[in-house]
């Protein structure tokens, strides 16, 4: 594979032999820090473009066809005009908090976003406790839906940003404990050292019953940590109109809706990564040449293939079923997801013990 | 036990027939029709009501016998038949006569009640849309053209 480490690592050089070391990191972070916000905003837009293409293709329906060619600058058209609308701030509203909320779900979004390895040597955040590093970011989000239910003075709101406390902090468990199973087996929590051991063979694969469970169940809790159907229940439309973001307007509302959507990729690459090798090509034990030929194609487009597969799942899934209610998700997550986290756990340690994987 | 377990496989098992279903809709053929573009392939559904017509019999003449049976079922007053009395030269007998058909599309509600009520099927709604004119009195129509 080839490994981007090379080109970052001269760089490096080039920028130390010209300035001090402070100053070279401190202009390598600003520059990574663009690469990333921008490589944010595209995945937005692509993020949004498949939502609207694939809903379409499940209705039977074209989805946007007229701006650009399959209404592919529709999308880009979208941003800048909610770019261009009035942020309004709502009167008895808790300003401070109002206008800090969404700026809280942005930020844990973009945190989670930097964990993801795109292709070798292309890792932002990268050490040795990654996956927790991950867990924690990305729940910082459910943070910023509470202020924002709280201080937008409005009950839709409240009682949408408190379902969705009540969804998000019980659903993190399930995807813990699916996270730990493959933990279990690779033992490491670096994000790149878990891709690099899937070299001969999928987690997937050479987990085989446990890990294909623990799949399932993380796609099930990933889809209701990003709030998404069947677990849109904090913004469930029909009943609260728009849930947490009901009072927002313009931008406030946008960065609420891109990190939406970036939240759906960040789970999904991370099931991919975690589960389907991220940037790993697919290598079959024994048939050399095949894994040859596989390895001519670049690790990230590997990466974009298998995230954008399980953003397919998700929409696949999304839409097919139906709502559920309040007591059904807590009943699904307590009362099913979380013991079958627990037993597939146990099964993924007898597993590893007795050396039963591959 | 055995009913939480049974009742997860069964949930699971409803679940993929749902998805089964969503499966096969994503791969059907789109219904959505790109209007302006696919105007010379565009075919509307039977059902459809555009505007009403007169229907033509076998000898080519139309089959109104003016009766005024559609004028007095129509709710919006969109329909004027306007008849003479004419008198068969062979047999003598009197005969109604449709002299003019006058429809108004702009008040026309499509409900159909003037083509269920006709008796002898002389009227029909045809499936032409394009309506849009720049005065209302173009709307008013004449509808025996023969």
């Amino acid at each position: 594979m080839f490994d981007f480490g090379i080109w970052t690592s001269w760089i490096h050089s080039q920028l130390t032999a010209l300035m001090p070391e402070g100053l070279a990191i401190f202009l390598e972070c600003v520059a990574i820090g663009i690469c990333l916000l921008l490589m944010y905003v595209v995945i937005a837009i692509i993020m949004i473009y498949m939502e609207r293409k694939v809903c379409a293709a499940f209705q039977c329906r074209l989805g946007p066809t007229r701006v650009g060619p399959w209404g592919s600058i529709q999308v880009i058209c979208d941003v800048f005009k909610m770019l261009t609308k009035e942020i309004i701030t709502v009167r008895h509203s808790d300003k401070f908090l109002y206008n800090l909320a969404p700026y809280l779900v942005i930020l844990a979004s973009v945190m989670a976003f930097a964990c993801i390895p795109v292709s070798r040597g292309l890792e932002i955040l990268d050490f040795n406790v990654g996956v927790l590093f991950f867990m924690a970011a990305s729940s910082i989000g459910v943070v910023g839906i509470l202020l924002a239910g709280w201080s937008s003075n409005n009950k839709f709101s409240l009682i949408g940003a408190m379902r969705s406390g009540a969804q998000m902090i019980s659903y993190e468990l399930s995807i813990g404990l699916s996270i730990l199973t493959i933990i279990v087996l690779t033992d490491t929590m670096q994000f790149s050292e878990i891709v690099m051991r899937q070299a001969d063979g999928w987690f997937i694969f050479k987990g085989h019953i446990p890990a294909v469970i623990a799949f399932i169940i993380y796609l099930i809790a990933g889809n209701a940590e990003v709030n998404r159907g069947p677990f849109d229940l904090p913004e469930a439309e029909s009943e609260l109109t728009a849930g947490y973001h009901t009072e927002y307007s313009g931008m406030h509302f946008g960065l609420f809706y891109v990190a939406e959507f970036v939240n759906l990729f960040i789970v999904s690459s991370i099931a991919a990564t975690i589960f389907l090798g991220g940037w790993m090509p697919l290598h079959i034990p024994g048939l050399d040449g095949f894994n040859a030929v596989m390895d001519y194609i670049p690790g990230f487009v590997w990466f974009f293939a298998k995230a954008l597969f399980v953003v397919w799942l998700l929409m696949w899934i999304k839409w097919t079923f139906p709502r559920l209610r309040i007591d059904q998700i807590l009943t699904l997550e307590w009362k099913y997801l979380v013991p079958i986290g627990l037993v597939n756990l146990l099964l993924m340690v007898v597993v590893v013990v007795f050396k039963l994987h591959f | 036990m055995s009913n939480y377990i049974k009742g997860l496989f069964h949930g699971i098992g409803s679940l993929l027939t749902g998805m089964k279903v969503t499966w096969k809709e994503y791969f059907t053929r789109k219904i959505t029709e790109q209007y302006p573009e696919n105007r010379a392939t565009l075919k509307m559904n039977e059902r459809f009501c555009g505007e009403l017509s007169l229907v033509s019999g076998e000898d080519g003449e139309y089959k109104c016998i003016a009766c005024g049976i559609c004028q007095m079922n129509c709710p919006n007053n969109s329909i004027r038949i306007v008849s003479e009395m004419t008198e068969d030269p062979e047999t003598g007998k009197k005969k109604k006569k449709l002299v003019k058909y006058e429809y108004d599309l702009g008040s026309c509600m499509f409900c159909h009640l003037c083509v269920n009520s006709c008796p002898h099927g002389a009227i029909e709604f045809t499936t032409e849309f394009e309506h849009a004119v720049f005065t209302r009195s173009k709307l008013v129509k004449t509808l025996n053209k023969k």
